[in-house]
């Protein structure tokens, strides 16, 4: 069974131990192990992040207790966060980069 | 308390009082053209380590940088190495070598003839500095109290900021606890977290200090139109820079922050310092603050660090000269992937096979073993690697330029 990890009490996401297939269900360890009976919604890669809970549209995402940035648009409870549905409180630069790699879309190469 | 506290070892005690855990000959050339020459001199020698600098036109940082790391106390010996036409003089780096009691030569590759005739003086030098260190090396008990430690990380990703910085934040408080040194840096992966670190000062004046860094490091990176993330953080599945900011900033443990330092400073006393490496404002605006993660590891070796911790996720395959890097993932399938590579697996803390301050313990009986003479995994390979740029910090400041 694929894990994630949940490193503060008042954490909405988890970072995944290992690769999940959509629809697996999920080990839960750290500190959020109340939580129970989650799935993944979608494939998410190891070190990527999982809702534990429904996250409304401009509520922030917490990891380590604080909002380290602000849901763009509904993520449900078991969907994979990341650069298409959270942004950063100072960054503007991040939500222009792709989604997989990370690599910077707005540098000219020619 | 401290189980280890007590634990000595012999070091190597420099005449300027400094203590240190291994005893290198260091070749420091002048100008990117004495770079083949300084490599020809050290090639296949496993106590000889190279730094340089490539510039022609000299720069004060670089050359307080090269000083300090001249007289570091893993270093018994300097050979300094010139082209002959650049600016930063090898003789004066030597000149200052030996004011701190260490043996120190120097050359020019012009006098000396060429590649092949500058390679066989160098060779030749070194030798006999390599033997005078060895005779007159005064070994001296050495305790977790006497060891200043760096960390870095690099190449982070979802595990670093879990597993990888919360171990060595745990062992820097058994360090500091111990009336050891230990430094962090990369004040640009502290952005988005200024209450929380400001919360962590051990007094007004460091918080003041802590205050001011924090506030060019966002300046800095306003102007520079980028915060420290890179796509390699994003692919490991960091998203904003607030997210790999908490996760570096975990190595820092927990004990109060003494204060902040500069490159090439060393902390003034024991405990839990900052290093700001971010560039102050200068007329060129040149240097980057951390391009890569050699250069950090190379600034925390100039404030005297004996030994660097490395916190990689996803697995990175550089070393450093002058002080070992000590190798740490908290992803353990990089570790297994990587195990050539990587000294200390962290993941364990993540699956309840260990727990957070057993890993500290056991990351302290490496850093103690390594103290000894075992060498890191990167020390073994033979990877060298440094980097020493163009930049400017305001200590002291540049008072003579061109005229009007």
């Amino acid at each position: 069974m694929p894990r994630c990890f949940i490193i503060d009490p008042a954490d909405n996401v988890a970072t995944m131990l290992d690769d999940a297939q959509a629809s697996a269900k999920l080990e839960i360890l750290g500190t959020g192990g109340g939580a129970v009976d989650l799935s993944a919604g979608e494939n998410i890669s190891l070190g990527h992040k999982v809702a534990i809970a429904d996250i409304a549209d401009g509520q922030g995402v917490i990891k380590y207790g604080v909002s380290i940035g602000l849901a763009a648009g509904m993520i449900r409870r078991g969907q994979w966060v990341h650069l298409h549905n959270c942004v950063s409180h100072v960054d503007q630069r991040s939500g222009t980069l792709d989604l997989h790699s990370g690599a910077a879309t707005d540098t000219r190469y020619e | 308390m401290n189980n280890n506290a007590a634990v000595t070892w012999n070091g190597y005690l420099r005449p300027d009082g400094r203590k240190g855990v291994r005893n290198i000959v260091l070749v420091i050339y002048t100008v990117q053209c004495a770079s083949h020459v300084a490599h020809g001199i050290a090639k296949d020698q496993e106590d000889v380590h190279v730094i340089g600098f490539p510039g022609c036109y000299d720069n004060e940082y670089a050359v307080r940088l090269m000083l300090a790391l001249a007289r570091h106390p893993n270093v018994g010996a300097v050979l300094s190495v010139g082209l002959g036409c650049e600016y930063t003089q090898p003789e004066k780096i030597a000149q200052v070598v030996r004011e701190s009691g260490r043996p120190a030569e120097w050359f020019y590759i012009q006098d000396a003839g060429g590649t092949r005739a500058g390679i066989e003086k160098g060779v030749r030098l070194v030798t006999q500095l390599r033997q005078e260190i060895r005779r007159m090396a005064k070994r001296a008990p050495m305790t977790l109290a006497d060891l200043c430690i760096g960390c870095e990380c690099g190449g982070s990703d979802g595990t670093s900021g879990l597993a990888g910085n919360p171990v060595v934040g745990r062992f820097f408080d058994r360090l500091v606890d111990a009336g050891g040194q230990a430094i962090f840096e990369e004040i640009v992966e502290m952005i988005g977290l200024k209450d929380i670190i400001l919360s962590r000062a051990a007094d007004d004046q460091a918080r003041l200090q802590l205050d001011a860094a924090y506030e060019k490091a966002v300046r800095y990176c306003q102007s520079v139109r980028q915060y420290s993330v890179s796509p390699g953080n994003f692919a490991g599945g960091l998203t904003t820079i607030e997210e790999k900011s908490m996760g570096a900033f975990a190595k820092s443990g927990s004990r109060g922050i003494q204060g902040v330092i500069k490159v090439a400073q060393t902390p003034p006393r024991a405990g839990l310092w900052l290093m700001d490496s971010v560039p102050d404002p200068h007329f060129m605006g040149f240097g980057y603050t951390n391009p890569n993660d050699t250069e950090g590891i190379m600034d925390l070796i100039s404030a005297g660090c004996q030994m660097v911790l490395f916190v990689t996720g996803r697995g990175s395959v550089i070393g450093s000269p002058i002080a070992p890097l000590i190798k740490i993932t908290g992803n353990s399938q990089t570790f297994k992937r990587m195990t050539e590579d990587i000294d200390f697996d962290a993941g364990a803390v993540l699956d309840g096979r260990m727990k957070m301050d057993q890993a500290a313990a056991a990351l302290e009986e490496l850093v103690v073993d390594v103290a000894r003479g075992k060498l890191t995994k990167p020390e073994a390979l033979g990877h060298r690697e440094y980097f020493v740029m163009y930049k400017h910090q305001d200590t002291p400041p540049l008072q003579i330029g061109c005229r009007a």
